[in-house]
């Protein structure tokens, strides 16, 4: 038992990551406007699109 | 084409209203973000396609001043920053131009931060990576760890649960803070003192090596907890108040005469009793006054309801905030802005708001029953272990384990679920809903008010008789009537070039106000309007003449088409126990034929707003429980001061926005859908609260017996919170039984939190 004790830090440091990027994507606003993002992808604009409103 | 194209150029009442916001008016509804840029949101309902952003993007970027642009398809928003260094852009006139309408977002609400729904929104992302892991974490000590091992499990147990326990429990530790502040006690006392002691008391058995550790119980009861807080937060986003946007009604000053004849443009302040005034076509009337000189046609609908325009002459009062449409007049102000009757309604909307009876939710209700049981309980279950076995840390363990079993996870979610739930269904239907606690209060109602103009009927002057209407005569008239903007006239446009008539080009037309318009077409004069002025002989009907040299052409008369799928509803709420009354501002032989129509016995016409605030009070003194549907300015007070209230789309924005439902469609039967949804999802509501008490009831003896282990909480608490979220999704199977979806989008966060 106590040799996998190392695989504990490696699932919760990999379930970090994944918490961080999502509190990461949520402050990006990458939430804000859902039905757009899938429309904008339709129209070529060169443009850079500039995501964070805040 | 595009699916934003419009097909024709359809013309509606509402075409000729002055919306245009001053440049003024675009600067104070926005706010600064640094540098020299001001930010402005402005709210666009009829965005629907990718191709309308890219339109607008595109058509915006190209104003002067305007640096970036950026429209949100799921709140129907654009952002717009400018310089304030230059003249603010005309957005809403560029808008237009494009064939949208754009409506500036009140600058109190625009400047008020995104709320607290990202902060909530982290603080369940970081309770559900704690639970979970713990969860995982907690299996391995259910499935048998023993010793040193299960002990190190239970220290990274903590060391998960401490930080996330402070982060994400802050929401319930602050409330029960500022309840306890108040000498009050609510739902999250026994939540906060629950978590906390779970978490102490399972440190002091990790460090004393004991089988039982909590920290999986207080983790995820954060995490239920902290979903049914989300939900219910995203219902009650919504309310806001309107009295802002009825100041923006009034004009913000006048051009007076002076003695000596010179015309001054003074603020509304400054104007008193007894002062000239001209109101050029087009303008608003800023106080309340009586015509002086001029004739001119005046829409009242902002006192009335009524959408078709009166005529005015010397001698008539005209109230502040009414809309002269054709002519120029000289009026004499009879009083001044404060004592007015715009600033009268908002002392009428503002008396009625502080005036309603506070509705108490159920959850409110609930809790106030729930937490001193659950606290008693606890507390009994301490002394009962301490006087039979006198051991303080099992009579601890007991007392702390009841705490936790009976914390109201699923009662947390009973109410919201199903709530948010309603409000998709309702969604789908094209009906949006303020906040949850009006379906609960849609669901108690026993009257129905209803306005006439606008909400029973739609609104817009529409030509009866185009059938009998000989098609020469009808381009003839359309190509007259496009030179003017009353209402009858824009009628005959829209009619026109709904079928297909061509429009005769008039060298030279004329309005005369008041009375019609007169134009040269090959070389003949043509006259429309009242048969007095057209035709030059008195006739008793109210029908719209056109004459060819003095010679009756055609005669074309208005109606206003009752809404489709009244007829039903009436049927539906009678059926459903349900009274009705029509109380209108308008003409009794109008409201007669509709209520005839319709089949409505009590009917009430020539109500003031006063009147009609008066008789919902009335009502709502007899225990009533009213539901006002109306869609006016001057329902604005009654929809305010009634149990619950519902408004079409099309409505003026105060009726709009005072309204606790409003439905964009056409059809009525929007009402009857919203009661019936109100009133299944107050049934499921009811069982879920029987589900989750019935849950709670039967644990507890198993936690005061002391049989309450980790496992039985998670468990227990797991599985009363999922059939309440399974017995919550059943509403959506139950409505939808063979209905069609017009509207199959989903409802989602970002577009009921904006």
């Amino acid at each position: 038992m106590k040799d996998f004790f190392y695989l504990i830090p490696i699932s919760l440091a990999l379930g970090l990551v994944g918490l961080v990027l999502f509190l990461w994507s949520l402050k990006n606003g990458q939430y804000e406007d859902l039905d757009g993002a899938s429309e904008r992808i339709l129209y070529d604009d060169d443009r850079p699109s500039e995501s964070c409103l805040d | 084409m595009t699916c934003c194209t419009p097909a024709t150029p359809l013309v509606t009442a509402d075409a000729f209203r002055p919306s245009a916001p001053w440049a003024e008016e675009l600067r104070l509804a926005s706010r600064r973000v640094g540098d020299g840029i001001l930010q402005t949101e402005i709210s666009v309902p009829s965005i629907h396609c990718g191709g309308c952003i890219n339109k607008i993007e595109r058509g915006l970027t190209k104003l002067d001043g305007v640096q970036y642009v950026r429209v949100n398809l799921s709140s129907k928003r654009l952002v717009l920053r400018w310089s304030e260094l230059g003249p603010p852009p005309d957005a809403i006139g560029a808008l237009k131009q494009l064939g949208f309408n754009g409506h500036l977002f009140d600058p109190t609400e625009a400047a008020k931060p995104r709320g607290d729904l990202p902060r909530l929104i982290r603080a369940l992302a970081v309770a559900a990576f704690a639970s979970m892991n713990i969860m995982s974490l907690s299996v391995s000590v259910w499935a048998g760890a023993e010793g040193s091992t299960r002990d190190i499990l239970h220290w990274i147990c903590a060391a998960i649960a401490l930080p996330a326990l402070l982060y994400s429990g802050r929401v319930f530790y602050e409330s029960a803070w500022r309840s306890l502040w108040h000498g009050q006690t609510n739902m999250d006392v026994p939540i906060s003192i629950g978590i906390a002691a779970a978490f102490s008391l399972s440190v002091y058995d990790s460090y004393h090596g004991y089988d039982h550790a909590y920290f999986d119980a207080a983790t995820s009861l954060v995490f239920f907890l902290l979903i049914g807080r989300t939900l219910d937060y995203v219902m009650r986003e919504r309310a806001r108040t309107a009295v802002k946007g009825l100041a923006q009604l009034s004009p913000r000053g006048a051009m007076t005469i002076k003695a000596d004849g010179e015309f001054e443009y003074l603020p509304l302040k400054e104007i008193r009793p007894g002062t000239r005034l001209l109101i050029t076509a087009g303008e608003r009337v800023p106080v309340d006054c009586a015509v002086d000189i001029g004739i001119s046609d005046v829409d009242f609908s902002l006192v009335t309801g009524e959408s078709a325009p009166r005529k005015v002459e010397s001698g008539a009062v005209l109230q502040a905030g009414t809309l002269n449409i054709t002519g120029s007049l000289t009026v004499v102000a009879a009083a001044t802005a404060e004592e007015s009757f715009l600033a009268e309604m908002i002392r009428l909307m503002e008396a009625a708001e502080s005036g309603k009876s506070v509705y108490r939710r159920i959850a409110d209700r609930a809790s106030v029953l729930y937490a001193p049981a659950v606290h008693m309980t606890s507390l009994l279950s301490f002394l009962g272990w301490m006087v039979i076995q006198g051991d303080v840390h099992q009579a601890a363990t007991i007392a702390i384990a009841v705490l936790i079993i009976t914390c109201p996870c699923a009662l947390g979610l009973a109410v919201p679920m199903v709530q948010v739930v309603a409000a998709c269904r309702l969604f789908e239907n094209r009906i949006m809903v303020r906040d949850g606690s009006a379906m609960e209060r849609l669901n108690e109602i026993n009257t129905v008010i209803f306005d006439k103009t606008g909400t029973l009927t739609l609104g817009e002057l529409q030509v009866a008789n185009i059938d009998f209407i000989d098609p020469d005569a009808l381009s003839v008239a359309a190509g007259l009537a496009s030179h003017s903007r009353h209402p009858n006239a824009r009628a005959i446009c829209a009619a026109a070039s709904v079928h297909g008539a061509t429009f005769h080009r008039f060298d030279e037309v004329k309005e005369y106000p008041g009375l019609g318009l007169e134009g040269i077409y090959q070389g003949k004069k043509y006259r429309m309007g009242r048969s007095l002025f057209a035709c030059g002989t008195e006739s008793n009907s109210s029908d719209t003449v056109l004459t060819c040299e003095g010679r009756q052409v055609a005669a074309i008369s208005f109606s206003d088409k009752v809404r489709p799928g009244a007829k039903a509803l009436v049927d539906k709420l009678r059926s459903a126990g349900i009274s009705m009354e029509i109380v209108s501002g308008d003409g009794i032989s109008a409201v007669r034929k509709v209520a005839d129509e319709l089949g409505i016995t009590y009917y009430t016409a020539g109500v003031l707003p006063g009147g009609k605030l008066d008789r919902v009070k009335q009502l709502c003194n007899q225990g009533r429980k009213v539901l006002m549907v109306g869609d006016g300015l001057n329902d604005a007070p009654a929809l305010m001061a009634a149990h619950v209230s519902m408004a079409p789309a099309n409505a003026a924005d105060v009726g709009r926005n005072n309204a606790d439902f409003v439905f964009l469609q056409d059809s009525l039967d929007a009402v009857f859908l919203a009661y019936r949804i109100s009133r299944d999802s107050g049934k499921l509501i009811r069982q879920n609260f029987v589900i989750a008490i019935g849950y709670n009831v039967l644990a507890l003896p198993v936690a005061i017996l002391g049989y309450a282990t980790p496992f039985v909480a998670a468990l227990a608490m797991s599985l009363s919170s999922i059939v309440v979220v399974a017995n919550a999704m059943r509403l959506k199977g139950a409505a939808g039984k063979g209905e069609t979806k017009p509207f199959g989008r989903k409802l989602q966060l970002g577009r009921m939190a904006g």
